[in-house]
């Protein structure tokens, strides 16, 4: 249950946009530590030997895709269709394992030629920027996933919808900021 | 239903924005991969990026439609982190004015 602010605002997403805005200041100090820190590396390997730019199309691709399963998720709940509400919380949180995939599978190419946390400064800024927000992306799909089972009980009715409007919150701001990596990161290089 | 206090976009307009998001992208990568664009390629790829991250905050977390209440609790310290980073850009050199 949530109760309106003096404002006449939802005290939990007010609460919960308050948690995103410091979210913001987290990965802007994670951007910046890696940006400072970008060519000043002793040794390989760098992020133009190693970076693979279409794998990671393909995983961007997957997340914006995943975002659209989210809004069209929250639709289904606030007009109370039960089972497209299930099928896209299903289809968010299936989309965001494939994005976990093929992090896992990019992390483990990049240890196999070399690459790891202590290697360079690129290597610890890399995947310390990367893993923080795969360690989001994994926080996101057990919520979405326990949103899913709730709905498949019959508990995801219209009146519960600022639940999944809150958990949609926290996924798109997921979104966006793999939307500032793929471009900084990987794009910029 | 406190979760439908404001009108949210139709879900043609979520489709439309699904749409135009993946077009940016492609624009993105496409741009990367062309010499010709080498030289603009800073200035053009943070431009597409931000396109991108404000059609996803206004669209998809409602804040063209919700509150401004919501738009200052992300904005600023949205805008405190963005000049955080540029600031210890200038700092360290890897950005420089003039």
């Amino acid at each position: 249950m949530s109760h309106a602010t003096s404002m006449g605002l939802p005290s939990r997403k007010m609460a919960f946009w308050a948690f995103i805005g410091s979210e913001c200041l987290l990965f802007g100090s994670l951007i910046s530590t890696y940006l400072i820190y970008k060519g000043r590396s002793l040794e390989g390997p760098t992020p133009h030997e190693i970076l693979n730019i279409p794998l990671t199309s393909v995983s961007t691709f997957d997340l914006l895709m995943s975002s659209l399963m989210m809004v069209l998720a929250l639709a289904a709940v606030q007009r109370g269709d039960r089972k497209w509400a299930n099928i896209w919380l299903f289809a968010t949180a299936f989309l965001g394992m494939i994005f976990l995939g093929f992090q896992a599978y990019e992390f483990t190419a990049f240890v196999h030629e070399g690459l790891t946390l202590q290697r360079n400064l690129f290597g610890a800024t890399f995947f310390v920027l990367t893993g923080t927000h795969g360690a989001h992306v994994t926080v996101g799909v057990i919520w979405l996933l326990t949103l899913w089972s709730i709905g498949l009980r019959g508990r995801l009715t219209p009146d519960k919808a600022l639940n999944v409007e809150i958990a949609g919150l926290y996924w798109h701001f997921v979104d966006v900021v793999w939307i500032v990596i793929f471009t900084l990161v990987y794009l910029l290089q | 239903m406190e979760g439908q206090a404001h009108s949210h976009p139709t879900v043609g307009t979520y489709v439309r924005v699904f749409g135009i998001l993946v077009i940016v992208t492609i624009i993105e990568v496409g741009v990367f991969y062309v010499p010709a664009f080498q030289k603009l390629l800073v200035p053009l790829l943070l431009t597409l990026s931000a396109f991108k991250f404000v059609l996803v905050v206004m669209f998809y977390m409602h804040l063209k439609s919700d509150s401004r209440f919501f738009t200052f609790l992300f904005g600023v310290p949205l805008l405190l982190a963005v000049a955080v980073i540029a600031a210890l850009l200038l700092l360290f050199g890897v950005l420089q004015i003039g």
